[in-house]
């Protein structure tokens, strides 16, 4: 299927999506590796920043540096102001309700460790169940097993099918009477399967049970409106979003949040101190105990300024002629097997050769500029049940090109004259 | 030659091919398994041990070329080695592998064919994949019963 000829992208209203012209905001994309041009592919891992987040980064460095919420002095409300600001286009970006359903934690994994210690630990005990899918990354696996282990709960997996997709009535049939939190990816970062959560949500709900979304590999993709989906908890990162490392999101119901204890206690996060007793901060700052990642914050606002300012469905449109662009090309190349077919896929392609270890592909298109990651992707269970070590993953972002995947193409067929 | 052809030479790519000693021991004395988290590359080495010599050894597993191509090569190097002569070497590949030094200097003489691993220390990402199955060995030879990692 070559919907669409090269060069000529998709567009729709009057405007036409000029990938060229958002390359040029991106100055890392410029670079050169071993001679040739930087080609990422590995934007499942990170993405790369737009000139605007890295000004913003230093602009609040070069004149807005401060402590936030506790000088009087003017550098301090500035500082607080812009990173208050930030969490407020967080909250549209997402449309959460209310800006204290909007914690600010480290990235993905810190909001999945926060769930499961501050709401696990006090809403879950022995006996009781969590589900989360077969396709999870590490990071929304090994916080469960540590709750687990604390408190003698149970963790139970779905299964996904040969196509790497989520099965909603596998899922239908592991929800009983102890089943006490669903925790699941919205997009899978091995294989790039979209899962249904609406309808994920809407099933675990008509049994009384919160859902957790790790939305690590969504959001750069998709639009996501947490009040939509319905979901309990939203977990994703920064850096993922076109934005910096180090900062990321957690959104919860504010009436779950507020019945939650605090997860790391310090500064910032209560009100009141007494060697007595201590009273909690209130939303969002109840979770955020000490100085946080400030200009990480501000970046993060800005990455999401910078979306704001594209047309998201000829995103959409460009990101999905990418893949199948891709899918084609590499379908056709010989004794390569791409691994995750799902009916719904984001910005993932995942393949083996069975003669050739996914490192050495990656070694080699690395010569060639092409940037790709070889490994599990922190989802070895994954490669377990695809019967693989280790995949080669393009992953695509809204600045990559047909011209990009046909490098990709070339390198592989060097790997090819390589391993004979 | 391109560092490319120099990591992927001929030679390499026949033991990837066609791994020499790739089979379990069922006499084995010593045995150890390694693991390299970063890749998921596995390799359990097998030797039989006796009087202080490597009278046999042999690997099975999976992983890249270059962590296969250099387990293939270490077993038909280690063959008939003592204990303190697979030391030295163990020493000798580390330090030619994280490049530090000059293989065609007379002191590594006793590399021998394992130079055409060379290569890989312009490779840093592949460093571990070459050293595995030394790592494995050394272990085993220490009658290290754990899982031996690069980590
Ligand atoms: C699906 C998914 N979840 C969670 C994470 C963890 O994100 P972070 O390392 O930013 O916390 C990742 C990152 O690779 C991911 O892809």
């Amino acid at each position: 299927m070559k919907a669409f000829q090269k060069k000529q992208l998709p567009h729709s209203g009057d405007g036409i999506f000029d990938v060229e012209k958002i390359r040029q905001d991106f100055p890392i994309l410029r670079e050169r590796v071993h001679g040739k041009p930087l080609v990422y592919l590995d934007n499942g891992a990170t993405s790369q920043k737009p000139q605007a987040v890295i000004d913003a980064i230093s602009r609040y460095y070069q004149s807005e540096n401060s402590n936030i919420h506790r000088g009087v002095h003017y550098l301090s409300e500035q500082a607080t102001a812009s990173y208050e600001n930030a969490r407020e286009k967080i909250r549209q970006f997402i449309n959460a309700k209310s800006e204290q359903e909007i914690i600010f934690v480290r990235g993905t994994t810190e909001a999945i460790n926060l769930v499961a210690q501050s709401y696990g630990r006090t809403f879950l005990k022995e006996g009781d169940e969590i589900v989360i899918s077969a396709m999870e990354h590490h990071s929304n696996i090994v916080p469960w097993q540590i709750l687990c282990g604390q408190i003698g709960a149970r963790l139970r997996i779905i299964p996904i099918n040969h196509d790497g997709e989520f099965v909603l009535d596998e899922y239908r049939r592991l929800l009983n009477e102890k089943t006490k939190l669903v925790s699941i990816t919205h997009v899978s970062n091995a294989l790039g399967s979209i899962v249904p959560v609406r309808e994920a949500v809407r099933i675990a709900h008509e049994r009384g049970v919160p859902v957790l979304l790790d939305g690590a590999q969504a959001v750069p993709h998709l639009k996501v409106d947490v009040q939509e989906i319905g979901c309990d908890f939203y977990a994703f990162s920064g850096h993922k979003v076109f934005g910096p490392t180090g900062v990321g999101v957690l959104y919860g119901k504010a009436e779950l949040l507020d019945a939650m204890p605090p997860y790391q206690g310090g500064g910032d996060m209560i009100s009141l101190v007494t060697f007595e007793k201590t009273h909690y901060n209130v939303l969002p700052y109840k979770f955020e105990a000490g100085t946080p990642n400030i200009a990480g914050g501000i970046g993060l606002g800005a990455a999401i300024d910078y979306l704001n300012g594209l047309d998201w469905d000829q995103v959409s449109d460009h990101e999905k002629d990418l893949l199948s662009y891709a899918t084609d090309e590499l379908s056709a190349i010989e004794r390569l097997k791409i691994i995750g077919k799902a009916k719904e896929k984001a910005g993932v392609l995942s393949f083996v050769f069975e003669h050739i270890h996914a490192h050495d592909v990656g070694t080699i298109l690395d010569q060639e500029g092409v940037a790709v990651r070889a490994g599990h992707h922190c989802a070895m269970p994954v490669m377990q049940r695809f019967g693989v070590p280790a995949t080669a993953r393009a992953s695509f972002a809204l600045y990559n090109t047909r011209e990009e995947i046909d490098a990709l193409v070339k390198g592989i067929h060097r790997v090819l004259r390589v391993f004979g | 030659m391109s560092e490319l052809d120099e990591l992927y030479q001929e030679v390499i790519l026949d033991h990837n091919k066609s791994p020499r000693n790739f089979r379990e021991m069922g006499n084995a004395n010593r045995k150890s398994e390694g693991y390299n988290p970063l890749c998921g590359d596995h390799v359990t080495v097998y030797i039989h041990f006796i009087g202080g010599i490597i009278h046999d050894i042999s690997f099975k597993g999976s992983g890249c070329a270059i962590s296969k191509a250099s387990a293939s090569m270490m077993t038909t190097e280690l063959k008939g080695k003592s204990e303190a002569e697979a030391e030295e070497l163990f020493d000798d590949v580390h330090k030619m592998l994280t490049g530090d030094v000059d293989v065609e200097d007379s002191g590594f003489d006793r590399l021998g064919k394992l130079k055409i691993l060379s290569g890989v220390c312009k490779f840093p990402a592949r460093v571990k994949c070459a050293s595995l199955a030394w790592h494995t060995v050394n272990a085993a030879l220490k009658g290290v019963d754990e899982v031996a990692s690069t980590e």
